[in-house]
């Protein structure tokens, strides 16, 4: 019942956005909706905190302790996302950057967007995930394109073919799991569940199994942002409206680890070797590297904090790679943190750029004395993704670094100055966008910053205290990823 | 039918996608190459069908009947309507270097084949040979999308890519669950309007459909 509600709440919203979406209450609306969403994963989370994890609607869907954190947390940014699009896109319209047209498409894609997010996550059936995925690329296509500027045409084109070629490795991969998976389930519906899968794990035949893994690691760590299949990462969140660069970087990039997370829970268990733990480790490690180094080289603010997306998915994938209980959870609490942390930067990014009227860093001068608000959310944003003590993501990275020198002492060296030169690019570059003489305007719109604000504090409230039932929920999903 | 004689068929069929694979990656003029593809969905859809008639399993003739429906009418008709309407039906591309690229294409099937051949032998269907077919298939679309420098022939790619995936699926595992299908297919289907609202604009911003318009966004 509460899963139902989780997605047909959104949907709904989709179709309602694109009757009305031009209207001059659709950003309400959009929010309305997404707050609805928000109170049916908060009931479906409640839910199973009393009772457990449960299948629902013929097995196709289910909830366990793994998926329903990232459904709350996917519904709580989608929520406040609404909240900060607000007064942007009501800039952007007037600005002349976008059309009432375009605010109708938006506002709908926008609900659609979270829609498939939602059912990626709830998914039992591996293939109706990889549906679900590829419905994600296809309903933000067109948000990366919205302003039909040169550019924009060129980033959303080149997400489109590499996202869509990745995932159909990703198809391939699922074909091959219920090649598999259909000697020991039988033909049919049952075997390409999950909790079916994840029961004969064991049964399942090693090497079709690990071929299988390689073409979703593939097809998936695309849409994660993987080096080196990275490549539309920072052209879609550089020239997309800034709402949707803070749901790809907080939100999507979750979800498609999330499925690699779920394949290597599968294969894990057919094999004796820590096969797919190697190759996770060897993506992540070198997605950090590569990502800290273009770091410094970035001029567009949103393209720089898009790489230091890649950089934390990749120290993300290097945890689940690890594996063990500790760096599993710290891969865990790393997946909430950068989502929160993230979103809140962009938001903040989004206000300044549009004040200053330019997305060169350059450009961008003295946020500080214009807006406080926006000025201080920039620099403790930065500051809290840099992983600074006592942010929620310094726990995080330092429980990952400790592992690392435990276990493989040989990837710390590369983790440390991947993390070093990585601070010393960001802090550089918002150091002087804050503070000195400034180049701001006043916005139209007054700004939306009590999320960033919401989002930071709850970051740095991880950092110190993580209330027990959180660790609890966060103890057993990492037991069950291994 | 005896069995030996529909798994023939299906052989046949499968050396006529892989045929169709390479025409593709050869073919210069745009018209040519969607109807390529609708031929490449009909071998798809047949060999479907056969594989149905074989073995009985009825989700297989609708897999068969949707194939046909999409990938043979509805698809190329889509694309014929949207060449007309950009003024490109008789668009010919200049390729360069066709020769290597057939032999790159060799040399990756030769690949496929050798990475299919220990799975294809655990396979119990009778359309296992045709594995390394398929994922040759997948692998030489590829090509063809990374050689193309023009919009529509990457999509056709794409699309044939799709093909090589459904073969497959029928071809080691009689086809996945029928709602998984469905699903595939309405991405497909929404792909493909996606993309063809992509052409108008890419035309509109770019006065051509030619990619090399659209590299600007790069590292410097």
């Amino acid at each position: 019942m509460e899963i139902a509600l989780v997605l047909g709440v959104p949907l709904a919203g989709a179709l309602l956005l694109a009757l009305f979406g031009h209207r001059r209450w659709a950003p309400e609306a959009n929010a309305v909706m997404s707050l609805g969403t928000l109170v049916a994963a908060a009931l479906l989370t409640a839910r199973v905190i009393a009772d457990g994890p449960f299948a629902a609607f013929d097995e196709q869907f289910f909830v366990d302790p793994f998926n329903v954190f990232l459904v709350a947390l996917t519904a709580f940014v989608a929520f406040t996302t609404t909240l900060f699009s607000r007064p942007y896109m009501r800039t952007e319209e007037h600005h002349k950057r976008l059309n009432s047209a375009r605010l109708r498409l938006y506002h709908s894609m926008y609900q659609l967007f979270t829609f498939t997010m939602l059912l990626t996550l709830l998914s039992n059936n591996v293939g109706m995930l990889w549906v679900a995925m590829e419905g994600a690329t296809l309903t933000t296509v067109l948000l990366v394109s919205l302003y039909r500027t040169p550019a924009s045409l060129e980033a959303a084109w080149k997400y489109f073919i590499l996202c869509s070629v990745g995932i159909a490795q990703a198809l391939f991969g699922t074909i091959l799991l219920y090649f598999a998976a259909e000697k020991v389930l039988g033909a049919g519906g049952n075997a390409l569940l999950w909790t079916h899968l994840y029961q004969v794990r064991s049964d399942l035949e090693p090497t079709v199994l690990s071929l299988a893994f390689v073409f979703m690691l593939v097809g998936y760590g695309t849409k994660v942002g993987l080096a080196p299949l990275h490549n539309w990462l920072p052209d879609a969140h550089a020239e997309g409206p800034t709402p949707i660069s803070a749901v790809l970087s907080g939100l999507l990039l979750n979800v498609a680890l999330y499925a690699v997370v779920r394949s290597k829970v599968l294969v894990d268990g057919a094999l004796e070797r820590n096969f797919s733990g190697g190759l996770m480790m060897g993506f992540g490690l070198l997605s950090v590297v590569v990502a800290a180094f273009f770091l410094s080289r970035q001029k567009d603010i949103k393209r720089m904090f898009a790489y230091s997306s890649i950089e934390h998915m990749g120290i993300m994938t290097f945890a689940f790679g690890m594996g063990g209980p500790v760096a599993a959870f710290a891969g865990l609490l790393h997946m909430t943190v950068h989502s929160l942390t993230k979103s809140a930067i962009f938001f903040t990014v989004g206000h300044a750029s549009q004040a200053c009227g330019t997305q060169d860093m350059g450009a961008i001068r003295g946020l500080i004395q214009q807006s406080p608000t926006i000025g201080w959310g920039l620099a403790l944003g930065s500051l809290a993704i840099l992983g600074m003590p006592p942010f929620g993501v310094f726990t995080s990275e330092f429980m990952v670094l400790t592992t690392a020198m435990r276990e493989h002492p040989w990837a710390t060296p590369f983790l440390l100055v991947a993390l070093g030169v990585a601070f010393a690019a960001i802090f550089g570059k918002v150091q002087p966008m804050v503070f000195g003489e400034t180049t701001a305007q006043r916005l139209p719109h007054p700004p939306a910053l009590v999320p960033v604000f919401v989002h930071l504090a709850i970051v740095l409230m991880l950092g110190l205290y993580i209330p027990p039932y959180l660790v609890d929920w966060y103890r057993q999903a990492a037991a069950f990823i291994g | 039918m005896s069995e030996p004689l529909s798994s023939q068929f299906v052989n046949l069929l499968a050396a006529l996608l892989l045929l169709l694979a390479f025409a593709m990656l050869s073919q210069r003029r745009v018209l040519t190459l969607i109807k390529l593809l609708a031929w490449q969905g009909a071998a798809l859809a047949a060999s479907t069908a056969i594989v149905a008639y074989a073995t009985g399993q009825m989700h297989l003739y609708f897999s068969a009947g949707l194939t046909l429906v999409l990938k043979v009418i509805l698809i190329p008709w889509v694309l014929h309507r949207l060449i007309d309407r950009l003024y490109i039906r008789w668009d010919v591309e200049t390729l360069i270097n066709i020769p290597t690229t057939m032999l790159t294409g060799i040399g990756l099937a030769i690949f496929a084949f050798s990475l299919a051949t220990p799975i294809s032998q655990m396979a119990s269907t009778i359309t296992r040979s045709t594995l390394g077919i398929a994922l040759a298939t997948v692998l030489l679309s590829f090509l063809m999308m990374i050689v193309r420098r023009k919009a529509v022939p990457q999509v056709i790619g794409f699309l044939a890519m799709e093909n090589g995936l459904f073969f497959a699926a029928t071809s080691a595992t009689y086809g996945m669950p029928l709602v998984v299908e469905l699903g595939v297919a309405l991405d497909v289907l929404v792909g493909t309007f996606i993309f063809g609202i992509f052409f108008f604009h890419i035309r509109e911003q770019f006065d051509s459909l030619d990619i090399r318009h659209m590299e600007k966004l790069r590292e410097d």
